[in-house]
């Protein structure tokens, strides 16, 4: 009974990986870069979530809208302001200005909010649920499970049926030729951002809900690891963010479970690494072809 | 007859190799005009510069009237003048119904309107009728840049640019992608073609210019210069 207790805690962790995953793999997908500021977002979702509830006193489902919006506006700034100057540059460039970037958010955070970790109270508010076998589940975990399936589903509906949702994988799969097309690059570009930055404000109040120590450094580690994720998934794949994220949450829960603790972090990326050597494209991505 | 595109004294480059340097042709509404020319001549170049995807550094390109030199490479087809790159470049992941969707994007007309362009482009290419909802990707060449040309079509163009549609294609779907390009501006739309297949090109077309390392060095009527010795010599192989 132990073991569907760590799997169910598994499945809500790894649905928020798989949200920020999304972010990140849509980045990439569209804009050819890995934006490791992601990770910060989510921390500055955090803060705003806690904010706009205890400050303002604003309801759980505002402040989470509120946080939305403010992350929105961060993440459409940070790629005009730090990325989009370097389009035409190295990628290694832009990796480094984002490396600065998630810096940048930490340190501003620490002093705008102090290194003191907050208490955050819980976005939720719904009792928890007892199944038959006395395996409790708690109001964040079905929250955080139904949220995640709705945006996962919201979006591949968003991407694979809407014009917008085609335009962005013509931007994705050939800019040139999707500008041909009438299509401005950069206001897709911004979009991604916008979509990917509003999905890391959710991920932070789930996350914030569940594990509820807020500091500067929150969003570091779930935003490397919701990367890895991504990249277990196959980066630039949608559905592979998604399963990639799940999966990672399971491992990432049964190995505190069964295997120990402190080698959580070390297990996952053994995994990683297992996957990349057998197919280096991820689970579910695919191979790109490189243009002659 | 009205010039529909008129390209003056342009100059391209890329880093220090001078692409272009300073070409000079028209287009006349309804003509078929033809850039002839080898490998590396800049015929590709003057295509991607006309659509704003690359830079130019001097010179100027007019589209009926309207100076574009300088414009945003988006905002080019809602004037009318669409282009077929080179290689096709259809989009893979997207289904056959979907990259022509893409070709409408910046249509704002009603969807009966875009649906009459649907059904014409369905006439001249009924293959893509057949396969419509499957995947670009999983098309053959001569498929893909069937569609390719019907994605550029559903934009409702004035003015077709064609960057070598005969490219890796067996020589009866050269043919009869060179059919379709007729009938096409048969209907209206004027065509600036781009070709390495001289003989091909020179055939359909009223006008062509024969480009040299980034220099226009002949032009004239297509028939006199399909007849022209140098021309024979150079790029038609006998």
């Amino acid at each position: 009974m132990d073991f569907i207790k760590y799997l169910i805690t598994g499945i809500s962790l790894g649905s928020v990986y798989a949200i920020i995953a999304l972010g990140y793999t849509m980045v990439y997908g569209i804009a050819k870069m890995l934006n490791f500021a992601h990770g910060d977002v989510i921390m500055v979702g955090g803060y705003m979530t806690f904010i706009f509830m205890n400050s303002l006193g604003m309801p759980a489902i505002l402040a989470v809208l509120g946080a939305m919006v403010v992350c929105t506006v961060l993440g459409i700034v940070i790629e005009r302001v730090a990325y989009k100057p370097l389009r035409e540059a190295s990628s290694l460039a832009v990796l480094i200005t984002a490396i600065g970037v998630s810096y940048l958010l930490q340190n501003l955070a620490l002093i705008i909010w102090g290194s003191t970790p907050k208490s955050f109270p819980s976005v939720v508010s719904i009792d928890p649920i007892v199944l038959p076998g006395g395996i409790t589940i708690s109001g964040e975990t079905i929250v955080t499970v139904v949220v995640s399936a709705l945006i996962m589903i919201g979006l591949t509906l968003f991407i694979n049926k809407s014009k917008l949702g085609h335009a962005m994988q013509a931007v994705a799969e050939d800019k040139g030729a999707a500008q041909l097309m009438g299509i401005n690059v950069n206001a897709t570009i911004s979009i991604t951002f916008a979509i990917g930055s509003a999905l890391a404000a959710v991920a932070g109040a789930l996350l914030c809900s569940s594990y509820p120590l807020l500091q500067p450094t929150t969003g570091a580690m779930p935003g490397i690891r919701a990367f890895v994720a991504a990249v277990f998934g196959g980066i630039g794949s949608i559905p592979g963010a998604m399963l990639g994220g799940v999966l990672l949450g399971i491992i990432e829960s049964l190995t505190k479970a069964y295997i120990s603790t402190e080698l959580s972090d070390a297990v996952v990326f053994a995994m990683l690494i297992v996957v990349l050597l057998v197919k280096p494209t991820g689970l579910l991505g695919k191979k790109i072809s490189e243009k002659v | 007859m009205a010039k529909m595109l008129e390209v003056r004294d342009l100059h391209v480059s890329y880093g220090a190799i001078k692409a272009i340097k300073g070409i000079s042709f028209d287009v006349e509404e309804g003509e078929i005009v033809t850039l002839i020319g080898a490998n590396g001549a800049g015929k590709t170049t003057t295509l991607h510069a006309i659509s704003a995807l690359q830079k130019s550094d001097a010179g100027s390109i007019t589209f009926c009237g309207k100076d574009i030199t300088h414009m945003e490479a988006h905002k080019i087809i809602k004037l009318g003048l669409a282009q077929v790159p080179e290689g096709r470049r259809v989009f893979a992941g997207l289904t056959v119904q979907q990259n022509l969707e893409m070709g409408a994007y910046t249509r704002v007309d009603s969807a009966a309107e875009i649906q009459k362009d649907y059904d014409k482009v369905f006439e001249w290419l009924p293959r893509l009728k057949e396969r419509r909802r499957q995947q670009a990707g999983t098309l053959s060449g001569g498929e893909q840049q069937m569609l390719a040309i019907g994605r550029a079509l559903m934009s409702k163009p004035r003015m077709l640019l064609l960057d070598e549609p005969s490219m890796g294609l067996s020589p009866l779907l050269v043919k009869e992608i060179f059919r379709i390009i007729r009938e096409v501006n048969k209907s209206g739309v004027t065509v600036l073609l781009v070709e390495q297949n001289a003989k091909m090109a020179l055939d359909i077309a009223n006008r062509a210019y024969v480009l040299e390392t980034g220099l226009v060095k002949m032009e004239g009527n297509a028939d006199d210069l399909a007849n022209n010795i140098e021309v024979r010599k150079a790029y038609l192989g006998c």
